[in-house]
């Protein structure tokens, strides 16, 4: 690693100073993914303002028919939350299924956003639930946030605070796992919300991405059966020494039934 | 920076780089070797502690993030005259080790797994060990140490 200053923030207004005093900052959320890449010298900030002394980002409630999910909430803390399990059960699935043990009670929902992995679980949940990732200053869409491999709709002051999640008539996680990262080869989240049935595919493409043609189908039928002949195109897919873009396009199609039957269970 | 924390029980305050990860705050400041570091890219598990009663690899916090915390380690299990703690114990007994050199991130993980779950199944032992690697593929006894450890501690 090489070295940086640090600084443990006292609330959002000192993050926001530390991100616009001119040097190159970057939020410490878990770390989990960040300190990672620093040991391998593919960044090298300035200075790392770490989060962990504002209790304002932590923490999970449910307000007007939503859930909020503070953007410093460990994994560990939405995978065994009752209210969590209760509101949205696929949501602590999804939240148990990432890492291990270990690696869930530190790394964070608003860290996993931030980076944008395109296999990492989260994004699969929050535009397949059509969450919304509200910020220092504005709401945003998920449909709106996700835009390309590691790249997100955040300016580069701007601080997650938490995430507002509808809440799911029914939804259901799967994934392939990566036997050695755990990471999504591909994972496929399935809801169905008051504004319709959403299918979010992640580890498949550079992004996390819907599948319209699947949404429309599970429309008319919400059935693993309905969206049977639905086949993705291969030139949209990932291909590296895991799997091949025709193995991912593939597996597209046999989770997303799974996430159906899942959510119908 | 100076860090405070408590660690087995104890306070210390140390000068350390800010890039210093707590295994190399624990091995190299405080010489608690029994800290194990193994892969240092957060996969094998090895470096394995508590913080604040919860496991956490200690290879991927840096110590300025636990300022304040609890840390527990290998070091702190035993009590005072040197009796074992139940997970050690199963561990001797059951043979849940071949080198040895994961045991101590094996025995720090599957007691926060006995916290969360004091009853697990085999196949929730296993999955709780996603994050534990065993190069000598010792599984087998390692599952073992963990359930004869579940039924002693329920006593």
């Amino acid at each position: 690693m090489y070295s940086f200053s640090y600084h443990r923030a006292a609330d959002v207004e000192d993050v926001r100073a530390h991100l616009n005093n001119g040097s190159d900052s970057k939020l410490l959320g878990g770390g989990q993914t960040l300190l990672a890449s620093l040991k391998l010298r593919l960044a090298q900030p300035d200075c790392l303002v770490d989060l962990a002394g504002l209790p304002e980002l932590r923490g999970i409630q449910q307000a007007d028919g939503k859930l909020l999910v503070g953007a410093m909430t460990a994994h560990a803390a939405v995978a065994s939350s009752t209210e969590v399990k209760g509101a949205i059960p696929a949501l602590a699935y999804l939240a148990g299924q990432i890492g291990d043990p270990m690696v869930r009670n530190c790394g964070t929902l608003g860290g996993s956003l931030a980076n944008n992995d395109p296999a990492a679980d989260y994004p699969a949940a929050v535009l397949g639930l059509g969450a919304v990732i509200v910020t220092d200053r504005r709401r945003i869409a998920a449909d709106e946030f996700f835009l390309g491999m590691f790249e997100t709709a955040l300016e580069a002051d701007e601080l997650i605070v938490r995430v507002e999640f509808p809440m799911a008539e029914c939804a259901g996680y799967i994934k392939f796992k990566h036997p050695a990262s755990r990471f999504a080869l591909v994972g496929v989240f399935v809801a169905k919300t008051a504004a319709g049935v959403r299918v979010a595919v992640t580890g498949a493409g550079s992004v996390v991405f819907r599948v319209p043609a699947m949404e429309e189908a599970l429309t008319r039928r919400f059935d693993p059966e309905a969206i049977a002949h639905i086949r993705l195109d291969e030139a949209e897919m990932n291909s590296d020494l895991h799997a091949t873009a025709a193995y991912r396009a593939h597996l597209v199609n046999v989770l997303a039934r799974r996430a159906v039957r899942a959510a119908l269970n | 920076m100076q860090v405070s924390l408590i660690v087995n029980g104890r306070s210390i305050t140390q000068d350390v780089e800010e890039r210093t990860l707590l295994s190399d705050l624990l091995r190299d400041g405080l010489g608690l070797t029994g800290t194990h570091r193994g892969c240092d890219t957060a996969q094998c598990g090895a470096c394995t502690v508590h913080v604040d009663g919860r496991a956490v690899k200690s290879c991927n916090l840096l110590a300025l993030q636990v300022q304040g915390c609890e840390v527990l380690t290998i070091e702190g299990l035993a009590e005072a005259d040197g009796t074992l703690h139940p997970m050690q114990e199963a561990f001797k007994e059951c043979h849940g080790l071949q080198c040895g050199f994961c045991t101590p991130g094996m025995v720090m993980s599957t007691i926060d797994l006995l916290r969360r779950t004091p009853h697990p199944s085999e196949t929730e032992i296993r999955e709780s060990l996603e994050g534990n690697i065993c190069r000598c593929t010792g599984y087998v006894n390692i599952v073992r140490a963990v359930q004869h450890a579940s039924a002693r501690m329920e006593t």
